[in-house]
């Protein structure tokens, strides 16, 4: 064990420019991914704010029964997608409306009959507040036979669904392309290491090295660049953050990554850096093992 | 020991290096291995160590059929055997103790006993005084005899050299010759490729000429005394 960590080292003594190199490689994919992770989280933050605002109204038909109101609300509070269910009356609209409607105060107090009908409105659980959700149970309301008319911001909530769905795309697309692009670099710089020390490998296999034995150390310090890539990564994250947060008096509530989302960062450079390794060190392996082997028969 | 039936080994490109090659090698041999080059002596030993397959027949080195081993029964394998080469194949980053303790560290055996285990072997080389030396501070003799020191520290049972004279002068080769004849006789397998026959004709060691990778004289057939078969 020693002895492995020995030699995972002292590859970076050796060649310090290319270890430098893949890690500077993995942070700064990681980098990008982390910038693009702290805009989707702060943006689904925002969004969240947006989203407890989504609510259903639906109008009830004037002189509908109490008791059967109140069983309505009692029914629909129960569906599955509902958070709450408020019964606004004839009078709180009315109240409602001379409150925010400054304009036509006047036109209000004047008024011998109330126009506004009762409403029941109602909020969406978190989760349940996209369009698909929304529609359905407007559909389930206008079921109701007292219930005259359903109303909900419908374009607005598609397009708070296709930003949501946008952001998650693209925050797949872009951190994967940067995946590949880190993996392939470490590949390669490690297979750079292992040429260089074709000579020394071959010897290792001759005196009866395992595969384990010889890929040890390669794992191990793709795994350890790819620790340091990442910790550099949250690192540059930071400052970043902090530069963009002093820029506007505005950003000052804005979210960093919680301890276990640096963790994760973190863990994610430490697999691109095992995944890079072991794909090079393994094909390099096969190759050398067996050149003549696998082909001649 | 060493037992190979019927072996041919073509190579990708149609080169064909061994032609039906059949022989076997008892318990405390010594055999050279002659012919010129490009017989296809180093591909028969390579085919000892499991660096190359046969192409057919079947080769058995104590016991195990070569070409079934794989991964890591090939590294066992290769601790049982001591190998070396013309061209030495030493770290050149590493002392010559540190040479030799290479072979025991990667069978993961415990750092103590490497030390002193590579020490007793540079000792029976006669290296005792160069240990810390790299190898470019030695001469081709000297750092054969490295070479040697580390396929002697796993104990194995059978020493393949391919040429390893083929580097030194005439008095190098002598000395590594000669340690080559004292391991023997502690009852190692020596098998040695060389197309020195001076050497040869020294001793009256096993002979087996190849030529164009097939067999063409075995000192054993006419002369069944020393071999037991
Ligand atoms: N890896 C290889 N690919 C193709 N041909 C090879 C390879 N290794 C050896 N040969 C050919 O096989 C023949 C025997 O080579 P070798 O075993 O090295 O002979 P020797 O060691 O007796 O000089 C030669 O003709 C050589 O060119
Ligand atoms: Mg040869």
């Amino acid at each position: 064990m020693r002895l492995l960590f020995r030699e995972a080292l002292l590859s970076f003594r050796r060649a310090p420019v290319l270890s430098g190199l893949s890690i500077t490689t993995i942070a700064f994919s990681l980098f990008t991914i982390g910038l693009f992770g702290l805009v989707a989280i702060n943006l689904q933050r925002a969004l969240e704010g947006l989203e407890e605002r989504v609510e259903i109204v639906a109008f009830i038909m004037r002189g509908t029964p109490a008791e059967s109101i109140a069983q309505a609300s009692q029914d629909i509070a129960a569906f599955p997608e509902v958070q709450d269910v408020g019964y606004v009356s004839e009078e709180q609209a009315l109240a409602r409306a001379r409150r925010e409607l400054v304009e036509f105060r006047d036109a209000y107090r004047d008024l011998q009959v109330n126009p506004l009908p009762p409403s029941l409105e109602l909020r969406l659980r978190p989760g349940f507040r996209d369009a698909a959700h929304v529609g359905a149970v407007a559909e389930r309301l206008r079921g109701f036979s007292f219930i005259e008319d359903v109303r909900y911001g419908r374009e607005w909530i598609q397009r708070l669904d296709h930003l949501r769905n946008l952001t998650g795309v693209l925050g797949l697309v872009i951190g994967l392309v940067f995946a590949t692009v880190a993996m392939v670099i470490i590949g390669v710089t490690i297979r750079l290491t292992l040429l260089q020390r074709a000579r020394e490998i071959h010897i290792m296999r001759l005196v009866g090295a395992t595969n384990w034995f010889i890929r040890g150390p390669f794992l191990l310090e793709g795994a350890l660049k790819g620790i340091l890539g990442g910790l550099l990564a949250v690192a540059l994250c930071y400052g970043g953050f902090l530069v963009f947060r002093r820029s506007a008096e505005s950003f000052n509530g804005l979210l960093f990554f919680e301890p276990w989302q640096a963790a994760v960062i973190i863990g994610f450079g430490m697999l691109m850096g095992l995944g890079g390794s072991l794909l090079s060190v393994g094909r390099h392996l096969r190759r050398m093992g067996g050149r003549a082997d696998r082909r001649a028969s | 020991m060493i037992r190979l039936s019927h072996v041919h080994k073509t190579f990708p490109n149609g080169a064909v290096a061994l032609r039906d090659v059949s022989f076997h090698v008892a318990r405390g041999e010594f055999v050279f291995l002659t012919g010129h080059s490009g017989a296809g002596k180093s591909t028969l030993l390579k085919l000892l160590y499991a660096e190359q397959r046969p192409s057919s027949g079947e080769v058995r080195v104590s016991g195990h059929v070569v070409s079934a081993l794989k991964g890591d029964q090939i590294a066992r394998l290769r601790r049982r055997l001591g190998i070396i080469f013309q061209d030495f194949r030493l770290l050149e980053d590493r002392t010559a103790a540190e040479n030799v303790a290479f072979a025991l560290e990667v069978t993961g055996a415990r750092k103590d006993a490497i030390a002193a285990r590579a020490s007793r072997v540079l000792a029976q080389v006669g290296l005792a005084s160069k240990s810390r030396a790299y190898p470019r501070e030695l001469s081709g003799g000297e750092q054969q005899r490295v070479a040697m020191a580390r396929a002697l520290v796993n104990d194995p049972a059978i020493l393949l050299a391919d040429e390893p004279t083929g580097n030194l002068d005439e008095r190098a080769t002598r000395g590594v010759f000669q340690l080559l004849r004292d391991i023997n006789a502690g009852g190692t397998v020596v098998v040695m490729a060389t197309h020195d026959l001076d050497l040869v004709r020294q001793t009256e060691y096993r002979t087996i000429e190849m030529r164009e990778g097939a067999v063409v004289y075995d000192s054993a057939d006419e002369a069944p005394a020393p071999g037991p078969q």
